[in-house]
């Protein structure tokens, strides 16, 4: 096969396998789940050879229909855009994996259409990753965004209701990032990423062009759930089945960041970031406090992820190299953490009923392997050594003495001591409780007969393979941001 | 001041017509008026970049025997359009996702105002 096709049969794969999989449903729900399955397997691998090749052969560029760029659509596979593509659809690949026991427990009936949803979302976000058009991006981002409503209102009674209040305002976002769109459109007359970032610097400064930037940077901030606009993120988050939650959360709000960092880099990171950077600082502080006032663990994972979010707006923003390579280090990072707290958050539900976290006394007796792949993403959401989260933390605040902020140094440290906090109370009462004598006898008894019932094998792998590899991460970073992330980083590939 | 105004009025207008409906989106109570507001922004954004591509004397980008090829400039630029013909069809896409979300939601709770909502789904 030839490797300058890679960029388009990335996110066509995923829309035939959306077609085809309502049609294998047919079938069976098995069937379906297959198609699906098949899908993303080709996907990943695709992208795989995609990123190897565009490490050794600089970008591959496909032009639709043959119209050349400043007139036609092109779709770019650089190593940045590689990256993103390689996460996102791998951890599709686990979700899927993991989806399949969990979808059939939760809502059995539902199974077909979170598959084939599942295909579209992946067709939206894959397409805003590697698409090298301004309004492209746009169609893209409202198709996932489409499924993802759609996606996030399977599940209990009140999804729909938090689904619409995603809805709303992601439609605002697209909205927003349209009306900056025609901006930009206006001064340059180009709809295409890289002629606009050479047309950009020639009208640079002009209110025009800034209120474009404006209105773009809102719109991609209200999709990412940054600080002041995520109050979607944690209700839609904690009402959704399990399985779409662990989807959504690790990939979604990722692809959102990616659109900040290509506008920025089209831009050429304007001086107008800096607010930005003010912003995610305070999120992170602001949404660690809100996560500490959580019982719910979901809705607790939710406020985290608006935190980690503004790690990597923090990261992004702050404009230097180091810390560039902390935000994309924690972009793979926090997809990979999110799932398997997810992951392990669904299967907790499923066996013990109960997603307060001050039940979960007995956890690791009753759910060993569970616990201890749940352990290593919380290592790795705090920051301990070995782990991945430890490496990309480090790169942040790194950036952060290298931009001469030691506000920023801060902040990072300081919500490090958050993240502590209201991970600990989970392993306390899961590891350490039963060792205390402050249960009540009742409690006591519960606990005594407690047996080991594991989740079923199906979702329990996905959640072992993305905790090895979490650890693999904090292992080989040095490869992965040598190899990887230095090639696809602006200051360095131009 | 009053050539700014004269200039660009029709852009006034739209950033306007925006604001309204950022107003129903956020303020009013009930889903169905949401809805609205949202439909109300889809359509200024996408009046904004239809005002975009208008000239004076210029007319459609078909070929005109009585206007010929020589002056490019007296045809409209063709792609805001075609663009919005897309834009349209998002938009009302995302309204048929939010009426079947809207019917979920009446069939689960028996109303659509949002305070009532959130008391209910406490």
């Amino acid at each position: 096969m030839n490797s300058i096709q890679i960029p388009l049969l990335i996110p066509v794969t995923f829309l035939f396998a959306s077609l085809l999989t309502p049609l294998a449903g047919l079938l069976g729900r098995s069937w379906a789940h297959l198609v699906s399955l098949a899908g993303a397997v080709f996907v990943f691998f695709l992208s795989l050879k995609g990123l190897g090749a565009a490490l050794t052969e600089g970008p591959l560029r496909y032009h639709v229909s043959g119209w050349l760029p400043p007139m036609g659509i092109e779709f770019v596979l650089d190593p940045l855009a590689g990256f993103l593509e390689v996460i996102i659809t791998g951890m599709t690949v686990l979700v899927l994996i993991y989806a399949r026991k969990s979808v059939e427990i939760e809502n059995p009936d539902k199974a077909v259409p979170f598959y084939t949803l599942t295909m579209l979302l992946m067709t939206g976000l894959s397409g805003m990753v590697i698409t090298g058009d301004l309004f492209n991006l746009y169609v893209f981002l409202e198709i996932s965004a489409l499924a993802g409503y759609a996606l996030l209102a399977i599940g209990g009674k009140r999804a729909p209701f938090s689904a619409f209040r995603y809805l709303t305002l992601g439609t605002l976002g697209a909205g927003f990032y349209l009306m900056g769109l025609v901006f930009l459109f206006m001064t340059t007359g180009t709809l295409n990423m890289a002629d606009m970032s050479r047309m950009l610097p020639l009208v640079n400064g002009s209110f025009t062009v800034t209120t474009g930037l404006i209105l773009i940077i809102l719109g991609a901030g209200l999709k990412m759930g940054l600080f002041p606009l995520h109050t979607w993120l944690p209700e839609a988050y904690t009402n959704a089945s399990s399985a779409a939650t662990s989807l959504i959360a690790p990939v979604g709000t990722k692809v959102a960041a990616y659109i900040l960092i290509r506008m920025l880099i089209i831009s050429g990171f304007p001086p107008l970031i800096e607010l930005l950077t003010w912003v995610a600082a305070v999120g992170i502080i602001a949404a660690s406090i809100l996560a500490i006032a959580q019982s719910d663990i979901k809705r607790m994972l939710a406020y985290s992820s608006v935190a980690n979010i503004g790690y990597i707006a923090l990261g992004i923003t702050l404009a230097n190299p180091l810390a560039f390579i902390g935000a994309m280090l924690h972009i793979l990072n926090h997809a990979l953490m999110k799932a398997v707290l997810f992951f392990a958050a669904g299967g907790i539900f499923n066996k013990m009923g109960t997603r307060d976290i001050f039940q979960l006394r007995g956890l690791p007796k009753k759910m060993p392997f569970t616990a201890g792949a749940m352990l290593i993403a919380v290592f790795s959401m705090v920051g301990i050594p070995p782990t991945g989260g430890f490496f990309s933390k480090i790169y942040l605040i790194f950036g952060a003495i290298e931009a001469g902020t030691w506000f920023f140094v801060a902040v990072i440290l300081i919500s490090t001591l958050l993240n502590f906090v209201y991970f600990f109370r989970v392993i306390q009462t899961s590891f350490f409780k039963p060792y205390e004598t402050a249960g009540t006898p009742d409690d006591d008894v519960k606990y005594e007969s407690m047996e080991m019932d594991e989740m079923s094998p199906g979702m329990l792998v996905p959640t072992l393979i993305i905790s090895v590899v979490i650890i693999l991460v904090g292992l080989f970073n040095g490869a992965i941001v040598d190899k990887v992330i230095i090639p696809g980083h602006p200051w360095f590939s131009g | 001041m009053l050539e700014l105004i004269e200039g660009y009025y029709a852009y006034f207008f739209l950033i306007l017509l925006f604001l309204i409906g950022l107003y129903g989106m956020m303020i009013k109570r009930n889903l169905m008026k949401k809805i609205f507001g949202m439909s109300i922004v889809q359509s200024s954004v996408i009046l904004f970049w239809i005002t975009s591509a208008f000239k004076e004397k210029a007319t459609v980008t078909v070929l005109d025997p009585g206007i010929g090829l020589e002056n490019p400039d007296l045809y409209l630029n063709p792609l805001p359009h075609t663009l919005m013909l897309t834009a349209i069809v998002v938009a009302v896409v995302t309204l048929g996702v939010s009426f079947a979300l809207i019917i979920a939601i009446y069939r689960n709770y028996g109303t659509l105002d949002e305070p009532r909502l959130l008391e209910r789904t406490r």
